[in-house]
């Protein structure tokens, strides 16, 4: 793409390539539904000394996920990008998209430790660089500190799995997982469970390690914050998942450990605070920003009840909140490519002059809330349910509670956009471009169809659940 | 276990908590990016060091030796050397656009221009 150097061609391409990517992630995952576990030596070297891919329901599912949004927001990007990012750095743009995109996909599929950590500093080095390609020059300081912190986290989890490796001698996850008991007393284990937790929690903006996510999604042009708040924290929660219950989980490093109430109340403080906070933003990528925060706080709190209806939510929650934020902020885009800016003071009575957007970002917004028909209520119920299983009621009412704080932040958007005068700037809009709402739509009516068809998002859920409760092999 | 058995572990660390505290204790952009150089090759060090024998030699199977030192780890190191080196361009890159916005690489001169924005 950087050798084409035009827009357009390196457009087509990337398009091409996420699409062939989202085939390929759908033949794979229909696969291994069945069980079937899929492994690629790299190189012909077997495992494990060699790199292996390993695929089984986990990484499939979450590569279909990947891609899907991908090939979602790839199509939307051509309109979006054409406005928000100057004409001579489009082909960067796409060549930084694609690259983030094999980043990520790696991340899902690789069976190696080390490859793991290559593949999450190559998504995160071209996703600095496409916050960095905002308009606004804030964009920039947002791309640094989440360059800092970003990197910080990778090299606390390349410390992690570098004590690992000292301790077991091997890279291969499964391998690994195979010969931690037998050191399982020595306290480098603990350090090393500690490292990566950090370094992962970093990554995937768990509260209060979340301060680089606010900015870098409200200043980034409007495609990529779909596509990063879509897909890059949802990679870094499987990456966790991946240590906790296939790594770790065999080696008895759990018992006797206060981690789930750490979790817990991580979880609850993230869903709280952040939802909190965001009520108050003024601009209203930044209040989803902060949302998206509160929305890994349920993530978080289904893995860390640790049965197989808690982590059935918590991975159905992945899938639904990247569906959600995407549709989202690429609503928003839309708004900020008509009229410039997202700020409530601005888009006074935007309900009517774009009414198609609006009534997305509103529909939207129910699933956030987790309104019943919508994915969002499918996953609130299984976190519920979870809760209730450990019986702990307390937990039902908490989650229930914080989605009354997301009710507050979606009706402060309904009323500025519905309830207020138009200005004569906000009455001149036209409505956003096809190419950008029919993607972002189609988002949308995914919220409702996997609210209603449940078949593919909790069957594969479900099953991945179970097969990571089942620990390796 | 004595300190002088494991100082390559306590040179590590010095150099890890180093490089961490200059990241966070430092407001220019540019000593924060050099912490961070130090932080990350403290781990470098943490992989090779131990990669090592006393007496190992050259892991290329031979008669006259029996203690051969592990290449995996330099192999890696090499790799994440080359993962540090591209973020600390990506990152340099970004203060020199920083500073051609803000006309500074000093974070408490960067911040406050744009609150009032």
């Amino acid at each position: 793409m950087v050798v084409l150097r035009s827009g357009a061609a390196a457009w087509t391409l990337a398009v091409a390539a996420s699409w062939t990517a989202l085939a390929i992630a759908a033949g794979l995952f229909l696969e291994v539904a069945g069980g079937n576990v899929v492994s690629y030596w790299i190189g012909s070297w077997p495992p494990p000394w060699g790199i292996e891919y390993r695929i089984d329901i986990v990484n499939a599912f979450l590569a279909l996920l990947v891609s899907f949004i991908a090939a979602v927001v790839i199509v939307y990007c051509r309109e979006s990008v054409r406005a928000e990012v100057p004409r001579e750095r489009h082909y960067l743009f796409y060549a930084m998209y694609a690259l983030c995109l094999s980043g990520l996909l790696g991340i899902a599929v690789t069976g190696d430790a080390f490859n793991l950590f290559v593949f999450l500093e190559i998504s995160s080095l071209s996703s600095y660089v496409l916050i960095a390609l905002g308009r606004d020059r804030r964009a920039l300081m947002a791309a640094y500190q989440y360059l800092i912190l970003g990197t910080i986290g990778a090299t606390f989890y390349v410390i992690g799995v570098g004590l690992l490796y000292l301790l077991t001698g091997t890279l291969n996850l499964a391998d690994m997982a195979a010969r931690l008991p037998a050191v399982s007393d020595h306290r480098s284990v603990l350090a090393a469970l500690a490292f990566i937790t950090v370094g992962i929690s970093l990554k995937l903006a768990l509260f209060p390690l979340h301060l680089w996510l606010p900015n870098a999604y409200a200043y980034a042009p409007s495609a990529v914050t779909a596509f990063l708040a879509a897909t890059a924290t949802k990679v870094s929660v499987y990456v966790l998942l991946r240590f906790y219950f296939t790594v770790f989980s065999g080696s008895g490093i759990f018992d006797d450990r206060p981690l789930a109430p750490i979790w817990i109340t991580l979880s609850l403080a993230a869903m709280f605070i952040a939802s909190a906070i965001a009520i108050f933003q003024n601009n209203v990528k930044r209040l989803f920003a902060y949302s998206s925060v509160a929305q890994i706080g349920y993530i978080t709190l289904g893995v860390s009840f640790g049965s197989v209806y808690g982590l059935t939510a918590g991975i159905v929650h992945l899938f639904n909140h990247a569906v959600t934020k995407g549709a989202l902020f690429m609503l928003l885009g839309g708004i900020a490519l008509r009229l410039g800016t997202v700020r409530f003071d601005a888009i006074g009575g935007i309900g009517r002059a774009m009414p198609f957007t609006s009534f997305g970002i509103v529909l939207a917004g129910l699933s956030l809330i987790g309104v019943p028909a919508t994915v969002g209520f499918v996953s609130k119920w299984y976190l519920v349910l979870a809760a209730l299983e450990r019986g702990d009621a307390w937990l039902a009412f908490a989650v229930v509670g914080s989605s009354l704080l997301a009710v507050v932040y979606v009706w402060r958007f309904v009323e500025v956009a519905y309830f207020r005068e138009p200005t004569t700037e906000v009455a001149r809009l036209r409505e956003a471009p096809l190419s950008m709402l029919v993607p972002a739509w189609l988002m949308v009516l995914a919220c409702f169809y996997f609210g209603l068809d449940t078949g593919v998002t909790l069957g594969g859920a479900g099953a991945a659940a179970e097969s990571l409760l089942r620990g390796p092999r | 276990m004595t300190l002088a058995n494991h100082y390559s572990y306590w040179v590590i660390i010095f150099l890890a908590i180093a490089g961490l505290y200059i990241v966070i204790a430092r407001g220019n952009l540019v000593k924060k990016l050099v912490g961070l150089s130090i932080f990350q090759t403290s781990v470098y060090l943490l992989y090779v060091a131990p990669g090592k024998l006393i007496g190992g030699t050259a892991p290329i199977v031979s008669p006259q030796f029996q203690v051969y030192s592990n290449p995996l780890p330099h192999v890696l190191i090499l790799t994440a050397i080359v993962v540090g080196v591209a973020t600390l361009a990506l990152g340099l890159a970004l203060v020199v656009r920083l500073e051609e916005a803000y006309g500074s690489i000093e974070e408490d001169e960067i911040l406050p221009q744009d609150r009032d924005a």
